[in-house]
């Protein structure tokens, strides 16, 4: 494991899971599984003392670098990572919002490609997570087991035969898992079919939030899916519950709303999706909420064949890169919200024409 | 009365008010009701808040709820009344120590209380665990009180035991 504190080369790429691949990838933006962990000879965090917190931090960093296969797994210690740096990990999806603004000793470790990330001293000591592009949850499963059974040959859990895995929280006990898929879904929005879908999901155990932009005036279309429960059912249930049961049926409505909007009204889409491809390219000034709102719109027109020669994986990019921390990195200095806005634009402008070269 | 889904004796009757359908009262058997009551929260303050207050309407007295609200678990200290305001528990012996309490509040969180997933290869002898968490507490006590004698006769136990394999990775 390294130590890491230079981003220059994470902030010009984007991670292996926004790459727009992997199965139903035009609907399902990534797959996510997290697993809550604790030490057994620790208190949860929010009774650790600071010196708990410095030895649990010490104790699983130094696991952690023992373990075989991990000489590119970089290791980002947050106590000490400036707040731009933080804010980065955490428009990444690499660290959580909540251990990005904490205190006191903590930290992540991150494999070079992005698939993986282990936060030390989250809300529990240890939060694993691993994430895929498109719908892929079997693979994270097996991955992510396989990185838990690497990890507790050398750190002994918290663990209790009835409850299982025993978490800060009591909403987390038991497996600790939580499966969460990232879906785009614009057509059911536009069709405003959105509330009746989510509605009828309500009582089966699952979670639907609104990511990005709730509650604002633009929306971006992307709603996270999760399991609500964690105790009671297996792994591989849960897995199966978002992944084979609920996920698809979603995906099912999105489709058959898209095929009505090309049904009964092509064009109008096609206007919309093309001035939102136009005001994106020639803005001179741009939000990240409206970056945001117009860049569904562009994913939906790729995705229906209506704007040609633009990747999906290119759309995801520009979703991260235009965030708040990325933009700049990418500029290598801090920026003010109205400067951000115009270097946003800029950036927007010059890698839509960049493609379009293509 | 019968329970409207089942030949149970309905011992619940709940009015949910709605928008579109007004006011509807419902009457359940027991574990309908439980069913009924489960709904979804993003928020694990807010899902441990509405699990509380549905126990309370499931026949939990105030006084019942103020008594519990005192009650504090010997190893890390923490107050049942601090985990319900912060949702968060103090250490993996709470969920012995208020096993009894924690049960209706994670049956109604989850959709059964046994756990019937992973196990860890190896298991933790908790009482040797607990004891350690207790230990850290003391230290940090003495400490805070300037008796660094103690602190120093403390932090000696603990790392006997943690090199006698009692704490992480050997045992």
């Amino acid at each position: 494991m390294k130590r890491n504190t230079d981003f220059s080369e994470l902030a010009t790429r984007s991670g292996e899971w926004m790459r727009g691949t992997g199965p139903e990838s035009d609907i399902v933006v990534s797959s996510r599984i997290r697993l809550a962990r604790n030490l057994a000879d620790f208190p949860f965090i929010k009774r650790c003392s600071d010196e708990d917190r410095v030895s649990i931090e010490r104790t699983i960093r130094a696991k952690m670098e023992y373990l075989s296969d991990w000489e590119e797994v970089h290791y980002f210690d947050l106590e000490q990572l400036p707040e731009i740096d933080r804010q980065f990990l955490v428009e990444r999806q690499l660290v959580s919002r909540e251990i990005a603004e904490a205190d006191g000793a903590r930290g992540v470790a991150v494999s070079a490609d992005e698939h993986f990330s282990v936060m030390v001293n989250e809300e529990d000591h240890l939060r694993i997570q691993v994430m895929h592009s498109g719908l892929d949850l079997p693979t994270a499963w097996r991955q992510i087991n396989e990185l838990d059974d690497k990890l507790e040959a050398s750190i002994l859990y918290a663990f209790h035969p009835d409850f299982g895995y025993l978490t800060s929280c009591p909403t987390n006990v038991g497996t600790g898992l939580r499966v969460s898929v990232m879906l785009h879904l614009p057509a059911l929005v536009i069709t405003r079919q959105i509330e009746k879908v989510f509605r009828s999901m309500q009582r089966i155990n699952v979670t639907v939030r609104g990511l990005y932009g709730e509650g604002s005036q633009y929306s971006g279309d992307f709603y996270q899916v999760s399991n609500q429960i964690t105790l009671g059912r297996s792994e591989v249930e849960l897995v199966e519950l978002v992944g084979g049961d609920v996920v698809p049926r979603i995906i099912e409505y999105e489709r058959k709303a898209r095929e009505y909007l090309v049904k009964e009204g092509k064009q109008d889409l096609h206007d919309d999706v093309s001035r939102a491809l136009g005001i994106l390219g020639t803005a001179k000034k741009i939000s990240s909420e409206e970056t945001m709102h117009y860049l569904s719109k562009v994913r939906l027109g790729v995705n229906l064949g209506l704007i040609e020669d633009l990747a999906v994986g290119t759309i995801n990019k520009l979703f991260m890169q235009t965030q708040p921390a990325h933009l700049q990195k990418l500029h290598g200095r801090l920026l003010r919200s109205s400067e951000r806005n115009v270097e946003r634009a800029t950036y927007l402008q010059r890698h839509l024409s960049d493609s379009f070269d293509n | 009365m019968k329970c409207q889904y089942c030949e149970k004796p309905a011992t619940f009757h709940i009015t949910e008010i709605t928008e579109s359908t007004g006011s509807q009262v419902m009457h359940l058997c027991e574990e309908h009701a439980k069913g009924f009551l489960q709904k979804e929260e993003a928020n694990p303050v807010a899902s441990i808040a509405s699990a509380l207050a549905k126990q309370l309407d499931l026949g939990q007295t105030k006084k019942d709820l103020e008594e519990l609200d005192r009650k504090a678990c010997p190893v890390c200290g923490i107050s049942f009344f601090e985990f319900r305001n912060t949702g968060r528990l103090g250490c993996p012996f709470d969920y012995t120590h208020f096993a009894a309490d924690l049960l209706p509040l994670m049956t109604n969180i989850h959709e059964s209380i046994e756990h019937v997933g992973k196990r860890p290869r190896r298991s933790a002898a908790a009482d040797s665990h607990a004891l350690m968490i207790q230990l850290r507490r003391e230290m940090e006590e003495a400490v805070e009180r300037e008796d660094y004698e103690r602190a120093s006769e403390l932090r000696d136990e603990l790392r006997r035991m943690e090199q006698a394999g009692e704490g992480l990775g050997d045992s």
